[in-house]
């Protein structure tokens, strides 16, 4: 038999396979199914809890709705409804500064965002595009910092912001990570490394400058990588805990993660207010869900280029 | 002549860069490296946040080979780190062979995304009430099914297992796709060869899935085991290191030395330590994997 014929073969017996549903292939639907419902039943009971009352949510505990629909969760985590009416469906009555700790969080992820991707998309520029003396040796003590794990480097750095004098202020928080992070340059250059060089010299032929051709023509013929990294950026630094938690764990300062951990202890203890909870991680999750759904395919191509992240 | 030009260019250059990685070289050298050597020099200090740092040599080091906290925050992060990454791995293998033998669908990839995308505060606080005591649905199901009920985050043996379980749950995803895409680069030609010499799936996965995939799982083994030693955030807002010391991980041992108690030093020095334990590591598992080669020639 040529191998032709055995290829021929082998493609059919494949087509075959794929056609049939056989036991082995039920089997292996059935687990990736199960997995699925693992990853994806937590957050409708999510959802569910959210619209609860709390107080009823004892009398039925499996329900696949909400038990005894109410908005009120969602008053209570945005400081909408009365402190009575909290109370009465099982909130602390505590007050939460909600729309506080969103503008938090959406500066210091926006401000992070913006100025890590920017001045790294410049070094990546350098390192992928200019030629000078040291670039693969910078490049290499760059990448090092990977090595070093972020709890190491976070101690010093509190006692450095705090020297600063900028010790539970949003830019205290912001400045570590607004200038570089190894990862950004590493993976814009990557990109910048496969644009023509053609277009670059023909550009500079016309006349630009560094300056024009970074502005002009490598930023804009990048603006996919660049929205990729910008995305995982801010999906990253709006779920910091550690960071914020060391140098932004004032009431003024807080974003919504380190106030999530507040609203939980907060919670009369034995009967936690798990719809309050529900409803408070569901909207600090919102944001970060909306992005997804948006550049959904973006980010999952993303997975498996950038590795490590 | 071309040498000279090249050189002339290159020293025009050289301007030019310095201001294109002005920016990140301060940010690298202010927010990495002074941090890092500041790290081991704090480690060597007596230091209470509030004075200055008084020299004490190694007294840290010692004191820590001979505290029982320490030791036992060793213990319970290993022990959350075996089962972390043993589940983890597995059943992202799992999932991405299934998925590389199933479908192609975006859909699904993307729901299983999802956990990783939340953070590690919301997905802690969501298997605090599915896994609760009361009411959770997790203990209405084994009850359902005739079980005792466990009290998964008060529970001293279960306390550590829950917490690698929320992690592994908020990460198999993710980590599957990393594998996938890893399965993608291995050439169609090799599987074809296989089923017509007649290898069944079970045999072509460990024969030539696993070897050829070894570079993309050794990085990823480094990645994942580095993350999972510096454990915090679900402990942080679980446990809290309770129940007793059973949750007490490395990291947030440091968190409670160096902030809780104000032993700026000590927490500097367990940090060197666990710096080094991961140093260490990573060298051992890339050396092991033969992260460098393929067996694709």
């Amino acid at each position: 038999m040529s191998t032709i014929e055995a290829r021929a073969l082998a493609n059919a017996e494949q087509r075959q396979r794929r056609r049939n549903l056989t036991p082995g292939r039920i089997g292996a639907w059935v687990v990736l199914v199960l997995f699925l419902l693992l990853t994806l039943v937590p957050f409708l009971w999510m959802i569910r809890t959210a619209f609860s009352t709390t107080r009823s949510l004892p009398s039925n505990p499996t329900s696949l709705l909400p038990v005894d629909f109410t908005w009120g969760a969602f008053q209570r985590v945005l400081g909408l409804g009365t402190q009575a009416q909290a109370i009465a469906e099982g909130g602390s009555g505590a007050s939460v500064n909600f729309w506080l700790y969103l503008r938090n969080s959406v500066i210091y992820s926006g401000a992070v965002t913006v100025g890590q991707v920017f001045f790294c998309s410049m070094a990546a520029y350098a390192f992928a595009r200019l030629r000078w003396p040291g670039r693969e040796l910078v490049f290499g003590l760059f990448l090092g910092a990977l090595l070093v794990p972020p709890i190491f480097t976070s101690l010093p750095n509190f006692i450095l912001i705090k020297n600063l004098g900028l010790l539970n202020t949003l830019p205290g928080m912001i400045l570590p990570a607004f200038l570089m992070t190894p990862f950004a340059i590493f993976f814009l250059r990557q990109f910048f490394l496969g644009i023509n060089r053609e277009i670059e010299e023909s550009a500079s032929l016309d006349g630009a400058g560094p300056w024009g051709t970074f502005f002009k023509i490598i930023l804009p013929m990048s603006t996919a990588p660049i929205t990729t990294l910008a995305i995982l950026t801010f999906i990253g630094t709006w779920n910091d805990y550690f960071w914020p938690l060391l140098v932004g764990n004032t009431e003024q300062t807080k974003v919504l993660t380190v106030a999530l951990g507040v609203f939980r202890s907060q919670t009369p203890a034995g009967s936690p207010d798990w719809a309050g909870l529900m409803a408070a991680t569901l909207v600090t999750a919102l944001p970060v869900l909306i992005l997804f759904f948006a550049f959904a395919r973006k980010i999952i191509d993303s997975i498996g280029y950038s590795g490590s992240k | 002549m071309k040498s000279a030009n090249q050189s002339s260019a290159g020293r025009s250059e050289l301007m030019i860069a310095l201001v294109f990685i002005a920016p990140a070289l301060v940010g690298f050298l202010a927010f990495f490296v002074y941090p890092t050597l500041r790290g081991f020099y704090f480690s060597l200090t007596q230091y209470n946040l509030l004075g200055t740092p008084t020299w004490v040599g190694f007294d840290n080091f010692v004191r820590i080979s001979k505290d029982p906290l320490f030791w036992n925050s060793l213990g319970v992060t290993v022990e959350y780190v075996v089962l972390n990454i043993a589940f983890q791995t597995v059943i992202a293998l799992l999932l991405a062979s299934l998925m590389q033998r199933l479908t192609q669908s975006t859909l699904l990839r993307g729901a299983l995304l999802l956990p990783w995308l939340i953070s590690n505060v919301i997905a802690a606080m969501l298997w605090f009430w599915l896994l609760d005591y009361q009411i959770g649905l997790a203990n209405v199901f084994l009850e359902w099914i005739g079980l005792p009920k466990v009290a998964f985050f008060a529970n001293e043996f279960w306390a550590i297992p829950t917490i690698a379980f929320v992690n592994v749950w908020r990460h198999m995803g993710y980590t599957a796709l990393l594998i996938y895409a890893g399965m993608q680069t291995i050439p169609k030609y090799v599987y074809e060869a296989a089923s017509i010499d007649g290898s069944s799936e079970w045999k072509s996965f460990w024969g030539m899935t696993m070897p050829l995939l070894r570079p993309v799982l050794a990085m990823i083994l480094v990645i994942t085991v580095t993350g999972s030693f510096q454990v915090f955030d679900t402990v942080a807002v679980t446990t809290r290191g309770g129940p007793v010391n059973v949750t007490r991980v490395m990291q947030y041992y440091i968190y409670q030395k160096a902030f809780g108690e104000g032993q700026f030093g000590y927490g500097s020095a367990l940090a060197v330590v666990l710096f080094a334990i991961l140093a260490v590591l990573a060298a051992i598992q890339l050396r092991l994997l033969r992260a460098g080669e393929s067996d694709l020639a």
